[in-house]
């Protein structure tokens, strides 16, 4: 039988922040077992929380990019329960008056359809530290406990019920990835689990409105491996459905060697975390002002500028896409075009050679020495026939990797296009001498011939002469 | 409840406990009598907003006054006993 | 016992040193001289900081040479609670599972006494983790009254209580989260002084309920209380609770006069059933002597006074067991032997290193908190406590100090109710109140009942510690109880 899918999202992701949410540990990366901790980090006796300014601050920017409505007055609880790598035996993190509810993102699913995705609640809480199983760390018969990750600021975003297939999930994880780096609240570096899902699904027969059991399947830290967790564990409560055995409320992990869908736990009753205020911290009041101030420093965000591009600068759907798809690519587009006027080629040449360049030396957009406004001037030498297209791409990775000016560039290696007519000339009239055969055929209507006397030119001036000038010239001496 | 608590009591302090426990909790069913409608529950006394901190890193713990005072440790690691899978909890 | 000196007051000590008849090499000396010759008796410490002691009293008596005094405490001997950290320094807050545990970070309120030159001579005992009224459930051992070896102290703080009633130290540090120092003072007849909760820094104090915990402080009288606390009080930024309000110079706040204060006194609280007559004397006694001083005196009424101690218990013990979560033999403190596995570390570690009392209100506050019990239990009591605060707030616009008996009776024996912790609780119900509130509150030794000191308990509005002062102050100079030497050393 084929079910209708229900799926909501539980997205954790990292808060750029240089110290942790309730103490000033630095919070770093890849760092040996507790070089990044203080006293709150390992709850030793006495320690008390203070709240990183900061982070509330990006996580206001988090929900009025997704349009929550921010609350004036919210509480931090205490989720308690006991494991080796949570130091003091309750989670910091929000509760029942959580910082954010009610907003939503759209989604694109190709095609030009976009889906409206509601979110329930966004919330800051404190990550819990992390335990090394690996046993040839550990030797085998015991566990190691590091604290460094203990008490990064995590933001936490809830979806509704609203995405019905893995590639939806995929498509929304995706774009939510996407508002979040724009906004400067987190770098969603996935690999350093800086952007973690954890995904609730159940199935129901199509055309009720009723919700079937869920599980809720934990930690899936790729888009890949949401989806191919998704698909496993949509088989495996097809499976059990169509045999007519009820599916049971249970923690789920995936194996994406054997592709399946394992139970970790089953819900249990016994799960009582017994939420309270916690009282060592005073609820958080946000002033109305602060909102205001955030909202107005907010970045235009990623779905806005891709209909400000099209419409302003008469790109296609696909450069806009392409262009916003960070905000570091959209800004280096836009000052470029500020510098070099037409937004078209700087669209092409950014797109197609900028970014293979990028490509090449595995680095981002935010990373390039070169400035928008000596590429926009690399760009503008091609437009105007000064540099080849040839030239130009050769300037590129040495420009990416040192900036300077693309003239100054350009003369030094002798790549400056030959404009001067007298040269050309000299050279076309000799191109035209020394294959009097070929202008023969040329003249006997055989126009691709025009071809080869062009190539010729080309080589002889190095490739520095401006193609479409050679052509001009070449066509006018042997008409 | 003991094993929310994380504690294990003999059969003895199990019917000590419940008795005790059960003469306070006796005790504190007095509160019924107070009308309590509309009254803000109080976690704080205080007339503060929570105050907040500028996000600055100050230097870490020395790794070895982090893990001196731990019951087994390695390098500095803390060592417990091997966590089996689905204990996982949170 | 013949061989150590009682020391003098704090105000005494520092006379002696600024006249120049003594060094703080030579007073610290004393004390610890004399804490070993009175401690096999009493118990009230749990270790001495000897050789860290004479260092810094040495350092103290060259920066008097240099004419470098950093204050008023400079170079004298202060003994602070076992629940409170210092870098280098073992913590034990009288538990078992703190077993081994030293401090690598220290409190604000050490490091304040410090910096102000005070001579940290030693940690005194208490019940484990402040729960409790006694000094009875300590993992060392019960710590004795020196008015009379076979009673109690009072707790939780009664180390420190003894330590200054004995003379022992002009001062001392201790924690109240229900009355865990008011208490103690008047079973020991000494002054103890509970601040406004967020006036002193919590930062290092380990928490027993961190919405009613309180640091405070311990002496002879309330000239040397305002000493004290104005060494330790003022905003802590490591500290979320920590008010900002600007300190006063508690000292010289203590004009001798009296004459604009209304004293309150709570119809609820002098109820003639549930008191012993001779504490309800001393304190009424206590009160015209105010009176006599040019206070008026009148009714006041708080009418949720018998609902304190139930929804005390319920607050105190839910966050405690959450508080004391962090206990788990991982990264510090005691963990169980025979644990092979992570659920045995859990469960042998805790119920092995957590005694009798501290697992009851374990079990208690886990019990309140869970599903299906919260709102019936800890958000009423929650409620409760707005109504409380709103008694306090009403009886404030009528008078400017309430005034009432520390405790409702005398020190009780070792042992007598250590078998019904309910009869324990209740003996809270003069305290409590102060504490759900977050007022500060103040003992004064106001005469005998039956040999033993008893207390009159002074609370005030918020942030008005200066008044309480200035009255307990005002009383002094009219009394002489808190001059009395306890019989039993």
């Amino acid at each position: 039988m084929d079910y209708e899918v229900v799926i909501g999202l539980e997205v954790h992701t990292q808060l750029r922040t240089e110290s942790k949410l309730f103490s000033p540990a630095p919070v770093s990366y890849g760092e040996e077992p507790n070089h990044s901790v203080h006293p709150v980090c390992l709850a030793l006796p006495g320690v008390l929380p203070v709240l990183n300014g900061q982070a509330v601050e990006l996580a206001i920017r988090a929900a009025l990019a997704t349009h929550c409505e921010i609350h004036p007055y919210s509480v931090f609880a205490r989720k308690n329960y006991f494991y080796p790598d949570l130091p003091k035996g309750y989670q910091i993190s929000q509760y029942e008056e959580p910082l954010a509810t009610g907003g939503w993102i759209d989604i694109e699913l190709g095609e030009g359809l976009t889906k409206r995705v509601r979110l329930t609640r966004i919330h800051m809480e404190e990550d819990a530290g992390k335990s090394i199983h690996d046993s040839e760390i550990t030797g085998g018969h015991a566990t190691h406990v590091d604290l460094n990750r203990a008490g990064i600021p995590l933001l936490e975003i809830v979806s509704e019920p609203d995405l019905r297939s893995p590639a939806e999930a995929a498509a929304y994880l995706r774009t939510l990835r996407s508002i979040l780096r724009y906004v400067d609240v987190t770098d969603a570096d996935m690999e350093k689990g800086h952007f973690r899902c954890d995904a609730n699904i159940s199935l129901r027969e199509p055309g009720t409105s009723e919700f079937g059991t869920r599980t809720e399947l934990k930690n899936l830290n790729s888009f890949r491996f949401v989806e191919e967790a998704l698909h496993a564990e949509i088989d495996r409560q097809g499976e059990l459905l169509d045999d007519g055995v009820a599916v049971q409320q249970a923690t789920m992990a995936f194996d994406a060697s054997s592709q399946r869908t394992r139970v970790l736990r089953l819900k249990e009753d016994a799960d009582d975390y017994r939420y309270f205020p916690d009282p060592d911290l005073i609820p958080l009041q946000i002033d109305l002002a602060d909102i205001d101030r955030v909202r107005d420093e907010l970045p235009e965000l990623p779905e806005d500028r891709r209909a400000r591009f099209r419409e302003q600068y008469a790109l296609s759907d696909d450069e806009a896409v392409q262009l916003t798809a960070s905000r570091a690519s959209a800004e280096f587009f836009e000052a470029a075009v500020v510098t070099q006027g037409s937004a078209k080629p700087i669209a092409k040449w950014m797109l197609r050679d900028l970014a293979q360049v990028l490509g090449q030396l595995e680095i981002g957009i935010e990373d390039v020495v070169l400035t928008p406004d000596q590429f926009a001037a690399l760009v503008g030498l091609v437009e105007e026939g000064r540099v080849t297209p040839k030239s130009a791409r050769e300037l590129l990775p040495e420009l990416v990797e040192r900036g300077g000016d693309p003239t100054a560039l350009a003369s030094e290696r002798g790549l400056e296009a030959v404009t001067d007519s007298g040269v050309l000339e000299g050279v076309v009239d000799q191109v035209i001498a020394d294959h009097p055969e070929d202008v023969e055929r040329y003249r006997a209507g055989e126009g691709k011939v025009l071809n080869f006397l062009m190539g010729q030119v080309m080589r002889r001036t190095e490739g520095k002469a401006d193609p479409g000038a050679v052509r001009d010239l070449l066509s006018r001496r042997l008409s | 409840m003991a094993v929310l608590a994380r504690l294990s009591l003999t059969d003895a302090e199990v019917e000590r406990l419940s008795t005790e426990l059960e003469a306070i909790l006796d005790y504190v069913e007095t509160l019924e009598e107070v009308d309590t409608t509309d009254v803000r529950p109080m976690s704080h006394v205080l007339p503060l907003a929570t105050p907040l901190r500028e996000d600055r890193a100050a230097a870490p713990l020395d790794p070895q006054a982090a893990v001196v005072n731990a019951p087994e440790s390695a390098g500095s690691a803390f060592v417990v006993p091997r966590v089996i899978d689905g204990e996982e909890e949170g | 016992m013949e061989a150590s000196s009682p020391l003098p007051s704090l105000r005494g000590v520092r006379d002696l040193l600024d006249s120049g008849e003594g060094t703080s090499v030579g007073i610290v000396n004393e004390a610890l001289e004399r804490a070993d010759a009175l401690d096999e008796a009493l118990g009230a410490f749990t270790g001495m900081r000897a050789e860290g002691a004479l260092e810094d009293a040495a350092a103290a008596d060259a920066r008097r040479a240099a004419g470098r005094t950093l204050s008023p405490l400079d170079g004298v001997p202060v003994a602070i609670k076992d629940n409170m950290v210092m870098e280098g320094e073992p913590t034990s807050c009288a538990s078992r599972i703190l077993e081994g545990f030293v401090s690598p970070y220290t409190s604000t309120v050490v490091e304040r006494l410090r910096s102000r030159g005070a001579v940290i001579v030693g940690r005194t005992n208490l019940d484990e983790f402040a729960m409790g009224s006694s000094t009875e459930h300590s993992c060392f051992r019960p710590t004795s009254n020196p008015w009379d070896l076979d009673r109690a102290p009072g707790g939780s703080s009664g180390g420190s209580a003894v330590a200054v009633a004995s003379r022992i130290v002009p001062a001392a540090l201790g924690s109240d989260t229900g009355g865990s120092i008011r208490q103690p003072a008047s079973h020991c007849g000494v002054v103890g002084m509970k601040p406004t909760y967020g006036r002193v820094s919590r930062w290092g104090l380990v928490a027993f309920a961190s919405s009613l915990d309180q640091i405070g402080v311990f002496t002879r009288d309330a000239g040397d209380a305002a000493l004290l606390l104005e060494a330790i009080a003022g905003h802590d930024p490591a500290d979320s609770t920590s008010l900002r309000e600007p300190v006063p110079r508690f000292s010289e706040e203590l004009t001798g006069d009296i004459s604009d204060l209304v004293i309150g006194l709570p119809r609820e609280y002098f109820l003639d059933e549930g008191v012993d007559p001779g504490v309800l004397a001393a304190v009424r006694d206590g009160v015209s002597v105010l009176e006599r001083a040019g206070a008026k005196v009148r009714e006041v009424s708080l009418p949720h006074t018998r609902f304190a101690v139930a929804t005390y218990y319920l607050i105190a013990t839910a966050e405690a067991s959450s508080n004391l979560a962090r206990y788990d033999g991982v990264r510090y403190g005691r963990r169980a032997a025979s644990a092979t596995d992570l659920s045995q570390m859990y469960f042998l570690s805790r119920s092995e290193g957590f005694g009798e009392e501290v697992k009851r209100r374990i079990m208690l506050g886990t019990y309140v908190l869970s599903a299906g019990y919260y709102d019936a239990y800890y958000r009423k009591a929650q409620q409760v406590r707005a109504l409380v605060l709103d008694d306090f707030q009403k009886a404030f616009d009528e008078c400017d100090v309430i005034a009432t008996p520390t405790c409702p009776e005398t020190a009780f024996r070792l042992g007598e109710k250590t078998g019904d912790p309910l009869s324990m609780y209740l003996g809270d119900i003069y305290t409590v109140s102060a504490n759900l509130a977050g007022i500060p509150g103040i003992s004064v030794p106001c005469g005998m009942a039956g040999g033993l000191p008893a207390g009159l308990q002074l609370l005030g509005g918020p942030l008005q510690e200066a008044t309480l002062l200035r009255a307990a102050d005002v009383f002094q100079r009219l009394t002489s109880h808190h001059t009395a030497v306890p019989t039993a050393i």
